[in-house]
């Protein structure tokens, strides 16, 4: 049961969704404004419960155990409830919107300006012209390195248009196979989970 | 040769520290490098410009949190400049996940100053967030009132004239993603393709470059990329006479040429020393 429920479901679900969407009848437009508007807003939600679920576990095992790092889950775990309670108590959410601006931002902004600093040293470090490839992909990043700054129309005022070619046409070509290539990974996976040929969503591994 | 050998095992806390120097000595004094504009941020321009008048509404999406809100920010605050100069129909919308509401609020509280006269409900809405994703996207499809219910503030959508003329994605002129993740694909899956709604997308440098497909196949009117398409975006308002505040991302673009610089400097120096020393050891 426990396994042939979600294969079922995932089966009967998929493929009424495929062809709800070639009918155009108001039978099926209901049916879609009930499903995707009510139903599966309604069940995202719990999403959030199973995550807090998941987060809470996670670092109270942490921290039953002693693990490496434990003192940083009880910040972690002060910190949600913190802001849960900031935001459900407080009048129009003041000290979670004061919290938002002034901690939760500049830190998650700083903690993502430092890779400028690693960036710079990787690049020092590792981008080196090993070989023809290597070098083709350097001297290309060089130049869309400078033109996409201003100093770049300086050196060359064509500089901007020529980097603009490079994405808009070799840059493009490669994404374009990469994407038509996700693409068709991603129908051939749809389809295996919904024929229940792929069934690792499951957990269990087989 | 020794210094190239020296040069190669340099201790990288000197590059941590010429970075930091780059980077903050341009914004404190700014030098002020000309920005030309390109086509794809033009084209989102020339796009929305063109709303004025026709009661179509603009809906902006802050789909980013603060992580690249250097890039993502200053783009917010120039549309929305844009768009409430123009008297354009703004619907601000907090974005997909719930850590994105708080920077729609940062970029309203940067540019209502400067437009005293407007009338939330009537010139502008602000939705907050409602779990689901995509399933967000094709809910306003049927309707934006049904999905969200209430605004940002916990007025019913019902009782604002705004949503009176607006109720789904017939009467949205664009819809404007800034983003620094996939979701402007997701923007084109869901609302593009199956309700025809026309998408323009702020992105990170970064990111940029896996949407020139989209971009030439027109499921993206226009693009705004990195800091650079903020400071063009900004450029853009500041020629039509549009109050701009301070040109955050057009002081940016010149702390980022010299760390473009410095990083091009560093590599053609790491690559000689690599050259050098490599053919002293055959």
């Amino acid at each position: 049961m426990r396994r042939n429920l979600p294969l079922a479901l995932a089966f009967i679900l998929g493929f009424v969704m495929i062809f709800q969407y070639f009918i155009p009848h108001p039978l099926s437009q209901k049916f879609y404004d009930i499903f995707i508007q009510q139903w599966l807003i309604i069940i995202s939600i719990f999403f959030y419960i199973l995550s807090w679920r998941s987060f809470v576990l996670y670092h109270t095992n942490k921290i039953r155990r002693k693990k490496e790092g434990w003192w940083a889950s009880i910040v972690a775990i002060v910190s949600f409830l913190f802001m849960a309670l900031a935001g459900i108590i407080t009048k129009k959410g003041y000290i979670f919107n004061q919290m938002y601006n002034y901690v939760y931002a500049p830190l998650q902004a700083t903690m993502f300006s430092l890779l400028a600093f690693f960036v710079a040293s990787a690049a020092f470090r590792a981008f080196r012209a090993r070989n023809l490839e290597a070098t083709l992909l350097l001297i290309a990043a060089t130049i869309v390195m400078l033109g996409r700054v201003s100093v770049g129309s300086y050196i060359w005022k064509g500089l901007p248009d020529f980097v603009e070619w490079i994405l808009e046409y070799p840059n493009m070509a490669a994404q374009r196979g990469i994407r038509i290539g996700v693409g068709l990974g991603m129908i051939a996976t749809s389809l295996k989970i919904i024929l229940g040929i792929e069934r690792t969503y499951l957990g269990g591994g087989d | 040769m020794r210094f190239f050998e020296k040069i190669l095992k340099i201790d990288r806390r000197w590059i941590f520290l010429i970075v930091g120097i780059v980077v903050i000595i341009p914004l404190i004094f700014p030098i002020g490098m000309p920005v030309l504009t390109t086509p794809p941020v033009r084209s989102l321009y020339n796009y929305v410009d063109k709303l004025q008048g026709t009661g179509k509404a603009v809906m902006l999406v802050t789909d980013f949190d603060p992580s690249t809100m250097p890039e993502l920010l200053p783009m917010a605050c120039a549309i929305l400049r844009h768009c409430f100069a123009k008297k354009i129909p703004v619907y601000l919308y907090g974005g997909l996940y719930s850590a994105y509401v708080g920077m729609a609020e940062m970029a309203l509280e940067k540019t209502l100053p400067d437009f005293p006269d407007l009338q939330y409900g009537k010139d502008y809405i602000f939705l907050g967030y409602v779990p689901g994703v995509s399933l967000v996207i094709l809910g306003m499809g049927g309707s934006i009132s049904g999905t969200f219910n209430t605004d940002y503030y916990g007025n019913k959508l019902d009782t604002l004239p705004l949503n009176k003329m607006v109720d789904n994605y017939k009467n949205i002129g664009i819809v404007i993603d800034l983003s620094g993740s996939a979701s402007p694909e997701t923007w084109v899956i869901y609302g593009y393709q199956r309700f025809g709604v026309r998408i323009g997308v702020g992105t990170t440098a970064v990111s940029a470059a896996q949407y020139y497909p989209m971009l030439q196949t027109g499921q993206f009117v226009g693009m705004l990329g990195g800091l650079k398409g903020a400071a063009e975006y900004e450029q853009l308002i500041k020629k039509a006479g549009i109050p701009t505040g301070r040109l955050e991302a057009t002081i940016g673009m010149d702390a980022q040429s010299f760390v473009h610089i410095f990083l091009i400097f560093i590599i053609i120096l790491g690559n000689i020393a690599f050259l050098i020393t490599k053919k002293r050891k055959v």
